[in-house]
């Protein structure tokens, strides 16, 4: 068990490695000239080759890449010029491992900008997921215990629906009508527990987390409806029947359980997607997210927030392969890890 | 009609009559291409510690019939008449809650495959001890200690270890004594087994068997079991019953239906039986055709597209005419669905000759002998 814990976190960090450097790689080979983004437009190109010199960017692709991984490691100066250091100390910027680099454009360290983010994307993920696995097993069970009924009908029509309806536009609609036309909500707005407390940040949290919710409840209504609908047929559910058990543990005792299984591994991952910000949803609402600043990232080329933000993503999608992976093995007492 | 209720007249069975009775059983399933007719007119008896075996082809309703016992079309769209009547209670009448209460308690039931059967998240002790606890009110510990029991009475080695142990832990036969176990934890007075040696591999097959006869002694358990392997039925059954697209067509003591078959349809089955000990230039007959649709069933007699004898009735009644369930002419514990006028010469001079030609001249009466 343990052993089959660090091959997998061994493996895990590689993959980090290798994806590090493709993304690396994709953006040293654009076509973009960082130093002049820094320079300003009346720049000379001495001027520019200066900037460069000290930003680094002059450096091949190896240094580069192994300076962003020495400040992952132990962290790392902006600019990082011994010359600057000793004249101007106070424009020497120090990130502190895990450094992910540094934006220019938003004049601050990659990491401080996820940590800024970070709480707004997991509370909006965290809401969303419970509200989604709650309603999506609910409906879902709901509508395979009454299955070909008007009920089961409704459910499924209902999350045909929310399949359908793109995020921006159920989120646009919810902003528009339940926020401001019926004022049933406060107009959106993130609220830290430590600034509003648990119900001010309920409260900011429950529009964008029904708007992200609607989508994944939609598809686990019909995924939990046929996992429950097939674990019905199985042999062993007609035994827990033969022994006279009730109708109320054969359901959840007996068939509900082994749906579960692959429900919790889909769950697992899909929250672990979200980890990296719910973009659509963070622009509808203006929330101060990781899908924000990566949209905002990408639009003004501030590569090393979207690198910071790729490889975060990568690390929380493979901790939760890992993680689930280690939970099927508590589920299902078949599996065997190694 | 009985003919377990001849032969133990007042032994086994209570003067109140046998412990199963099923009375015109019909199991119809509406479906959209029409009704399917699986039991159409079921009828037969089954007294204490007796068995019972059904023969027939997939599809022919044997299954169908014991899952009507078992209440288990109960919640679905089967409409199922007639009458079950199970130590004087007709089962049909009763209320779904009651029946749940008799499921596992009165009436219990072995699967085909073990495997399946069981939930592969739940250990064997928990699932044997679950089907304790629901009809005893009894601790936990309790109801392991009894699963430990029935595992150790089934011959599982090292009960007390094997019960914590995974159905995926255990062997097909294993896991078959485990089904069993559970099937008969709380003694009930009859123990349906839906093919319980299909599919397991011949050698365990035959221990399964053997378990099943001594436990069946202990418990004093009528038993019902359904197979398509006529050795499986020489082997146990005191009574055989054959199905042919949902109907009964021959039904009679073991012995008598084995060596005195009146019925194409079982001297066909008898046909496809391979003979180890017999001449290996006899051939196995098989059945010609298939198993007729339950949708829209042929005719007159369901089995006459596949008969070899229709022609010797006379005017194409077998096509026209659906024959009774009557007494051939072996007596009235012999009763058989079938227009032939005189099956028993037919068999000793047509069929006979062509499975076990060793058999033929007055030597018919070891042909149950032969099956064993």
């Amino acid at each position: 068990m343990l052993a089959y814990v660090i091959r997998r976190v061994f493996a895990g960090v590689i993959m980090l490695i290798v994806m590090s450097i493709v993304t690396f790689a994709l953006f040293f080979l654009t076509p973009i000239d960082q130093e002049s983004f820094i320079c300003g437009k009346n720049c000379s190109a001495a001027q520019k080759k200066e900037t460069a010199a000290a930003m680094g960017y002059d450096d091949s692709f190896i240094n580069q890449w192994s300076d962003f991984a020495k400040g992952v490691v132990v962290g790392r100066d902006f600019p990082d010029d011994p010359k600057l250091r000793e004249t101007a100390p106070q424009t020497i910027v120090r990130c502190d491992a895990p450094c992910l680099g540094y934006s220019r454009e938003r004049g601050d360290t990659v990491t401080n900008l996820i940590k800024d983010t970070f709480p707004v994307s997991f509370s909006l993920a965290v809401a969303a997921f419970i509200l989604w696995m709650a309603g999506g097993i609910l409906f879902g069970v709901l509508a395979a215990l009454k299955k070909g009924t008007f009920i089961d009908r409704g459910v499924v029509g209902l999350s045909l629906i929310g399949f359908a309806f793109p995020t921006f536009f159920v989120g646009l609609l919810l902003y528009k009508f339940v926020a401001i036309q019926w004022g049933l909500t406060e107009i959106p707005r993130y609220t830290s527990i430590a600034e509003g407390g648990i119900g001010g940040w309920l409260s900011g949290l429950t529009l964008p987390a029904i708007t992200l919710c609607l989508f994944f409840m939609a598809a686990y209504v019909r995924m939990t409806r046929s996992y429950v609908i097939e674990s019905f047929q199985e042999d062993y559910v007609r035994t827990a029947r033969a022994k006279g058990l009730p109708e109320r543990t054969v359901t959840f005792k007996h068939a509900l359980r082994a749906a579960l299984t692959p429900i919790v591994t889909m769950a697992g991952l899909d929250f672990a997607g979200l980890m990296g910000g719910a973009i659509i949803t963070e622009s509808v609402f203006n929330y101060p997210g990781m899908g924000k600043l990566a949209v905002l990232a990408s639009s003004d080329f501030d590569l090393p927030t979207t690198v910071g933000l790729v490889i975060l993503l990568a690390a929380f999608v493979i901790m939760a392969n890992i993680v689930v992976d280690l939970l099927y093995a508590v589920i299902d007492p078949r599996v065997r890890l190694g | 009609m009985s003919t377990t209720s001849l032969s133990t007249a007042g032994t086994a069975a209570s003067s109140s009559g046998p412990l199963l009775s099923v009375r015109e059983l019909q199991v119809h399933f509406p479906t959209q291409d029409g009704v399917v007719k699986a039991v159409n007119g079921l009828t037969f008896d089954l007294e204490a510690g007796k068995t019972l075996g059904i023969v027939g082809e997939s599809g022919s309703g044997k299954s169908v019939s014991s899952m009507a016992i078992m209440g288990l079309h109960r919640g679905t769209n089967a409409k199922v008449s007639g009458e079950i009547e199970l130590a004087g209670v007709n089962l049909l009448d009763i209320s779904a809650d009651e029946m749940r209460r008799k499921r596992g308690r009165d009436v219990s039931m072995i699967f085909q495959d073990p495997l399946s059967a069981m939930h592969p998240y739940y250990t064997v002790g928990n699932q044997i001890a679950e089907a304790y606890r629901v009809h005893h009110s009894v601790s936990r510990k309790i109801a392991k200690q009894r699963a430990v029991e029935m595992l150790d009475r089934v011959g599982i080695p090292t009960p007390d270890k094997r019960v914590n142990d995974y159905p995926h832990q255990f062997s097909g036969g294993m896991r078959q004594r485990a089904m069993i176990a559970m099937g008969l934890i709380n003694d009930p007075g009859l123990l349906i087994a839906d093919e319980p040696t299909t599919a397991l591999d011949v050698t365990v097959q035959a221990q399964i068997l053997d378990l099943l006869q001594d436990l069946q002694r202990e418990f004093n358990s009528a038993v019902i079991i359904i197979t398509h392997d006529l050795g499986v039925v020489a082997e146990m059954a005191d009574d055989v019953l054959v199905m042919y697209a949902g109907r009964a067509v021959e039904h009679g003591p073991c012995k008598e239906i084995l060596t005195h078959p009146e019925m194409p349809y079982t001297w066909g089955l008898l046909s496809s039986v391979p003979d180890l000990s017999g001449d290996t230039g006899a051939r196995l007959v098989p059945i010609p055709g298939n198993p007729p649709s339950l949708l829209n069933p042929p005719s007159g007699c369901a089995f006459h597209p596949r008969c070899a004898h229709r022609d010797k009735v006379p005017g194409d009644l077998c096509r026209t005419e659906l024959p009774l369930l009557v007494p051939g002419q072996r007596g009235a514990h012999h009763t058989k669905r079938c227009h032939l006028p005189n099956p028993d010469a037919i068999y000793a001079t047509e069929v006979l000759p062509e499975i076990a030609p060793d058999l033929v001249g007055g030597a018919g009466e070891d042909g149950a002998e032969e099956l064993r």
